[in-house]
């Protein structure tokens, strides 16, 4: 079961799942990605510092906005992973077609 | 000793799969990244055939159980009434392609087959046994 929240700050949107992504609860952060586009930010930061848990369908979200997001010139980054979230995404070698950074500060920096 | 749960097709059990295979290996030492790759790998074989195979339907059963073997590691069995799909005969699409063609599936297959060392079917009784290996240290 996964909770998002939104937050915007310096121009940026700030998603934050909190707790498990998994095959029943990716919708919810599938429409809250959709939500942030639809509303026109071009700055999307994505804390993960608490989320437990993401599976291939979590993932599969990120993966399906990378070509939308390039078309748009939408910039997403994601951090604050836990090590277990960080393994996930490394196995499949999503390190390399997402932006990924260790913190908050950092993430913003890459955004700026 | 072998532990079993026996789940319901609905993927709001995911859940309760994950936290079956957490506590049943929490006893033995394995390393915390270790248990949650195969939590990952499991939830991942149990949601396809949830999805694929039993449309989500609460009322079909299977049953996955855990086995701590020291010599051969933990091995996980899923015993299904429905033919399930051989991952192994699974062609995995290149990542460049699910972004392309923007899929939200076909990473579950390669996590799975990435994380687990051996992945064998067998039929047994008109059921199918999906077994599932993963070596690891036992501290």
């Amino acid at each position: 079961m996964v909770q998002i929240k939104r937050i915007q700050e310096d121009g940026m949107d700030i998603i934050i799942p909190i707790g498990e992504v998994d095959a029943s609860s990716s919708i919810e952060l599938d429409l809250v990605i959709a939500k942030s586009v639809g509303e026109g930010h071009t700055k999307i930061l994505v804390d993960c510092t608490a989320l437990e848990y993401i599976s291939s369908a979590g993932l599969g979200v990120f993966m399906s906005y990378i070509e939308e997001f390039r078309d748009k010139n939408i910039r997403m980054v994601l951090f604050g992973m836990n090590e277990r979230v960080a393994n996930t995404f490394e196995i499949l070698g999503l390190k390399e077609l997402l932006t990924i950074a260790e913190d908050k500060v950092q993430a913003k920096q890459l955004l700026a | 000793m072998k532990k079993v749960y026996k789940v319901g097709c609905s993927i709001e059990n995911l859940r309760g799969i994950r936290d079956f295979i957490r506590n049943a290996l929490k006893p033995y030492g394995v390393r915390e990244l270790d248990i949650s790759e195969m939590v990952l790998a499991m939830d991942e074989m149990c949601s396809n055939l949830m999805i694929h195979a039993h449309h989500c339907n609460p009322d079909d059963l299977f049953e996955l159980s855990v086995n701590v073997d020291k010599r051969k590691g933990v091995v996980f069995e899923i015993v299904d009434d429905k033919s399930v799909f051989d991952i192994n005969a699974f062609q995995e699409p290149a990542l460049d392609n699910l972004v392309h063609e923007k899929r939200k599936g076909g990473l579950g297959i390669r996590l799975v087959k990435a994380i687990m060392d051996e992945i064998e079917y067998h039929q047994q009784n008109g059921k199918t046994i999906c077994r599932l290996t993963k070596k690891v240290q036992f501290n």
